[in-house]
């Protein structure tokens, strides 16, 4: 049976809510990005592979450019898939 | 002095077939043929065995070095790649110009001063940064407080989530609005 606690987590009051979207380099300052850290990049690839496009990422021109060319050097050196699913 | 000099980077892989001697005396050789050039070795990297995320020339592992130098003249990349290209230890190789930025940061994760992302389990969906993390831990954290104190009554429950949700929502707009204000100047730029 379902609690009143359970019941709480239902319906999410947030999810009308539009989130606003920014780019975490310039918001946090980082301004290089390491083709040799397969973790950090998989935030910027889905379930294939592919690189996310900047309207969902947030990114900023300049380094949605540079995240690209991260990852591209990060496939070549066999630390990301150039093809794959269920990569996530 | 420095400041004619560049910095570049070269990443390879070498075979994991080898002995451990050999893999690090291939390793060595490419050390010694930069500093032979008159290269200034800044740091050798030993990232170690580590799975291929594809095959390559049917094997799945390989052992990653990375190679840090200074040099003024860039013709020493030419000479460095005939020779990783003629190498049959060597699985894949990549040499890139590191900018300003790059350096720091190299020096910053020697320093430990990088930290790690960390890995994600295969159950959560989206991996899409920090606030999706900050946003999981705060659920989390009051999620704990509900089973710490089961039978609370509803409206004191209510009254201590609110307090904590609304310094975050304030906190974020003022940062977000300059981030998106950057954003859209520079779109209208382009």
């Amino acid at each position: 049976m379902a609690s009143r606690d359970d019941i709480k987590f239902l319906s999410n009051p947030k999810i009308g809510q539009k989130r606003q979207k920014y780019c975490r380099f310039k918001k946090y300052g980082i301004r290089h990005i390491d083709y040799k850290d397969p973790d950090f990049l998989m935030q910027f690839v889905n379930e294939q592979g592919k690189i996310l496009p900047r309207r969902i990422t947030g990114n900023s021109l300049k380094y949605q450019r540079k995240v690209a060319t991260a990852v591209k050097r990060a496939r070549h050196l066999a630390m990301l898939p150039y093809v794959t699913d269920l990569l996530k | 002095m420095s400041e004619s000099m560049k910095n570049y980077e070269v990443t390879f892989i070498v075979d994991p077939v080898l002995s451990g001697e050999e893999i690090k005396a291939t390793a060595q050789t490419y050390v010694d043929l930069l500093s032979n050039e008159d290269c200034k070795i800044v740091y050798v990297d030993e990232m170690g065995l580590r799975q291929l995320a594809y095959a390559i020339n049917r094997r799945t592992s390989g052992v990653y070095y990375c190679i840090e130098f200074q040099v003024e003249d860039g013709s020493v990349i030419d000479k460095l790649e005939l020779a990783l290209r003629r190498d049959e230890r060597i699985i894949r190789f990549l040499s890139i110009g590191l900018d300003k930025y790059g350096v720091k940061y190299n020096e910053d994760k020697r320093n430990g001063l990088i930290g790690k992302v960390k890995k994600k389990s295969k159950d959560k969906k989206d991996g899409k940064g920090d606030r999706d993390n900050r946003n999981r831990s705060s659920k989390s954290s009051s999620q704990s407080k509900a089973k710490e104190a089961p039978k609370k009554a509803e409206p004191a429950k209510k009254a201590e989530e609110t307090p904590k949700a609304e310094p975050v929502a304030k906190e974020e707009p003022a940062k977000k609005a300059e981030a998106v204000e950057t954003a859209t100047v520079k779109e209208e730029e382009e």
